[in-house]
């Protein structure tokens, strides 16, 4: 009999070393968390286990003679236009193991991005474009439910004062906020980072389904409280003192699944800020099992209100899936403040690969989908829309403003901002870049002092590119690019895509 | 709506024809103003009575048939109601105590992290669904009555026990899968429990000694609240439904590529 199963020898990651370079530090061994690199005292020599790389790159990073490289290994099997080498290793994996394949971050199969098909206007002779550097331009948002008419009323003295009562309000500076990640999934560095981001840039923050922190209580005013299935660490305190509340139903990455963080990842501070006892599993259910219908919904957004004493808005979050126009018109009717669609490019701490691959349809998609029916039904001004879930820059944040959204969410482009290189391997727990991992000494890798300003940078550069392309628009607020179509051309679509996104094709 | 004012503390509010959002305005109106016990009258199906209540010394009594979500987010208060409660009593409870002299409806107790909720009657399906224990709080719902299906469903803490007093003869406990998914907590049955309709995470055994002490000390309590004999509850023998494993799908899932898992 072998020694071992054939196949585990095919890896997909080669650790190339430059031993003229490498000036025996030891650094890569201690910043490689995943066991794929040791030192030989006897030979003085590294040595890479191949097969146990995952292609984070951390050890490249640090190395401070650039002696290594992370190569794909050249030796893959025969490339079958059917049989993808990712499908031949599940293949091989299920075959050893018969269990389900766990996976981290977004969909990364080749489907089709609308955004990289979608041009954007510019003002030429006609009327003038706006120098954002110059003159005034506004990215201030506000999120929640917006009345059809006012009412006023003249109090003694002339003075005017509102009688309509206006829904609660967020008021962001720029219409990008970090989305919900939970202590559990990432760890409190990151997240202490993400708030203090979020501060500093006048926007939200959002604590993911894992309860609320003690030591994030400071930027807790800029923080979205998430009331998920498993009700994790909520309470009337967690839901009374953030600024908004959002029911997680769905997650773009795992529409339909339910969440699971295992016992040994739950250590004390976790549990208690789970409120759960430390070592048991969280489970949060696929569905909220007091939700079956949007009246079971309107329930619980009205429970959340009336705790609350309907000072907050509240979200509901939903992953896009096919039918997502006519669900998010139940939303909207069954209270919510604000429907955050969550596409299927988005990201995951870990998701079944079937399901991150198969599951729901692209953000583009569904913001259109939904901002049409919405403005059909006359109820568009009712609810605010985020979209989440595949929005990789900032002409992609100005192009899904333009189908309908008010504001975004990121949440992967905030981990590219600290340093994650992609792996696909956060389910593992040992993201040797110290994000999604609570191992203390990898957490200890993110630096809340320079990681918020990363995050602050980003957002900073993406809000400053969002003004000059409103400026060439000649756009001098984010309010009046909301639904505007006419700014948008498409570009190698078929003309049912184009329908379906409201936009013409470019030359028309 | 009607609020007389009793003695210092006490208030008493007329709920008839009264809209939900008035009524929990005026209770919240009341608290704040310190009062410390409400007796509510003709309560009609308003929704969300004491949701996020705070406060360990208030006291509502309801009189009349509470709507759904009653006690949802609550934080210490005792509500007592002295007739049928509907759908989600005690959602996501932290404190405090719900008595239900009637029977409850569906979803009672989700989540629940801590606190009493004791229901005389029977409960609808998918109760206690997901309750929590934490730390010193450990949530305890008492039924009286049957319960129907999926009791306990991803239990993960706390103590339900179901007595299944006043039954039909032949009328089961509980409904099928009592306790599927659950990974905590426990559940004592009075009587015996039909193995078929208890999930396959569960196991089935009888209570020791140190929790045969807790059952009685809160079945006497369960008594005294509603005037029941309490030597009649406990002269059956009880059975203790528990979880096989705290992690149900551990071996399930493997990581994407092979060798990360050591292999
Ligand atoms: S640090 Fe990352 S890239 Fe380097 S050997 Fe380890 S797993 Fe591979
Ligand atoms: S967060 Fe870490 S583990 Fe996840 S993809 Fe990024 S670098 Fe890899």
């Amino acid at each position: 009999m072998l020694f071992k199963k054939p196949q585990i020898q095919y890896y997909p990651y080669i650790v190339q070393r430059d031993d003229y370079r490498c000036v025996r530090c030891l650094g890569c061994v201690e910043q490689c968390s995943y066991d794929a690199t040791f030192y030989d005292e006897e030979l003085d020599m590294l040595w890479n286990k191949h097969e146990a790389c995952v292609g984070c790159k951390r050890c490249e990073a640090m190395c401070p003679t650039d002696a290594l490289k992370i190569i794909p290994n050249p030796s893959r099997p025969y490339e079958h236009q059917s049989w993808k080498w990712d499908l031949v290793m599940d293949a091989y994996l299920q075959a050893n193991t018969g269990s389900i394949i766990i996976t981290g971050i977004g969909n990364d199969k080749p489907y089709r991005v609308s955004f990289d098909h979608l041009l954007l206007d510019a003002c030429q002779v006609t009327n003038p474009s706006i120098d954002p550097l110059r003159e005034p331009m506004e990215l201030r948002t506000f999120l929640g439910r917006k009345v059809q008419k006012i009412e006023l009323a003249e109090a003694e003295g002339g003075n005017i004062t509102l009688k309509t009562r206006l829904a609660p309000q967020l008021q962001l500076e720029t219409p990008i906020m970090f989305s919900a990640m939970s202590y559990g999934a990432i760890n409190l560095n990151f997240q202490e980072s993400m708030a203090r981001a979020a501060v500093r840039l006048g926007t939200y923050w959002n604590t993911g389904e894992g309860g609320l922190h003690k030591r994030l209580y400071p930027y807790v005013n800029s923080g979205i409280v998430q009331v998920a299935s498993g009700r994790f660490g909520v309470s009337r305190d967690y839901l009374k003192v953030a600024a908004a509340a959002e029911i997680k139903i769905g997650q773009g990455a795992k529409p339909g699944i339910g969440g699971h963080l295992p016992g040994e990842k739950v250590n004390p501070d976790i549990a208690e800020t789970r409120m759960i006892p430390p070592g048991s599993d969280a489970i949060s259910p696929a569905p909220h099992h007091d939700i079956y219908s949007i009246e079971d919904l309107r329930q619980l957004i009205y429970a959340i209100k009336e705790t609350t004493r309907y000072e907050k808005p509240v979200f509901v979050k939903i992953a896009a899936v096919h039918n997502v126009a006519a669900i998010a018109s139940g939303i909207a009717r069954a209270g919510a403040d604000v429907i955050v669609i969550d596409g299927f490019r988005g990201g995951t701490g870990a998701a079944p690969k079937s399901v991150r691959d198969h599951i729901g349809i692209p953000v583009e998609v569904a913001i259109a989908a939904v901002d049409r029916r919405l403005r059909a039904e006359g109820i568009r001004n009712e609810v605010s829309i985020v979209a989440t879930g595949g929005i990789r820059s900032s002409a992609d944040v100005i192009k899904i403003i333009a189908l309908g959204a008010d504001a975004i969410y990121i949440a992967t482009a905030a981990m590219l901002a600290v340093g994650c290189t992609l792996c696909q391997t956060c389910n593992t727990g040992r993201c040797a870049w110290g994000i999604t991992t609570n191992d203390p000494r990898l957490a200890r890798r993110q630096n809340p002092d320079i990681a918020s300003e990363q995050l602050y940078n980003l957002v900073r550069g993406w809000s400053h590119e969002m003004k000059e392309m409103l400026g060439a628009m000649g756009i001098n607020s984010i309010e009046s690019l909301k639904g505007n179509r006419l700014r948008l051309r498409s570009i190698g679509l078929t003309e049912k895509e184009s329908e379906i996104l409201g936009v013409l094709p470019a030359g028309e | 709506m009607k609020t007389v004012k009793l003695e210092e503390t006490a208030v008493e509010i007329d709920a008839s024809s009264v809209y939900y959002r008035d009524l929990n305005d005026e209770i919240n109106m009341a608290v704040n103003e310190g009062a410390k016990h409400l007796i509510i009258r003709n309560v009609n199906g308003q929704r969300y009575i004491g949701a996020g209540l705070q406060g360990d010394d208030i006291r509502i009594d309801i009189h009349g048939v509470p709507g759904n979500d009653m006690a949802v987010f609550m934080d210490g208060p005792t509500i007592e109601v002295f007739d049928n409660a509907q759908d989600g009593v005690g959602n996501t409870m932290n404190a405090g105590n719900v008595y239900v002299h009637g029977h409850a409806g569906d979803v009672c107790g989700y989540g629940m992290r801590g606190g009493r909720l004791y229901v005389l009657g029977d409960v609808g399906y998918r109760v206690g669904i997901h309750m929590k224990a934490y730390k010193e709080k450990t949530p305890i719902l008492i039924v009286g009555g049957t319960a129907g299906h999926f009791l306990g469903e991803y239990m993960a803490g706390g103590i339900i026990v179901l007595l299944g007093m006043e039954r039909r003869p032949g009328q089961p406990v509980a409904g099928d899968y009592l306790g599927t998914g659950m990974h905590g907590g426990t559940i004592f049955v009075r009587g015996e429990v039909d193995s078929r309709r208890v999930g396959k995470e569960v196991g089935i055994e009888k209570p020791d000694d140190a929790e045969y002490k807790m059952l009685k000390k809160e079945l006497s309590e369960f008594a005294g609240v509603f005037h029941l004999n309490y030597d009649d509850i406990v002269s059956v023998p009880f059975v203790k439904l528990y979880p096989k494993t705290h992690r149900p799908y551990g071996p399930l899932y493997n990581a994407r590529w092979y060798w990360q898992r050591g292999g």
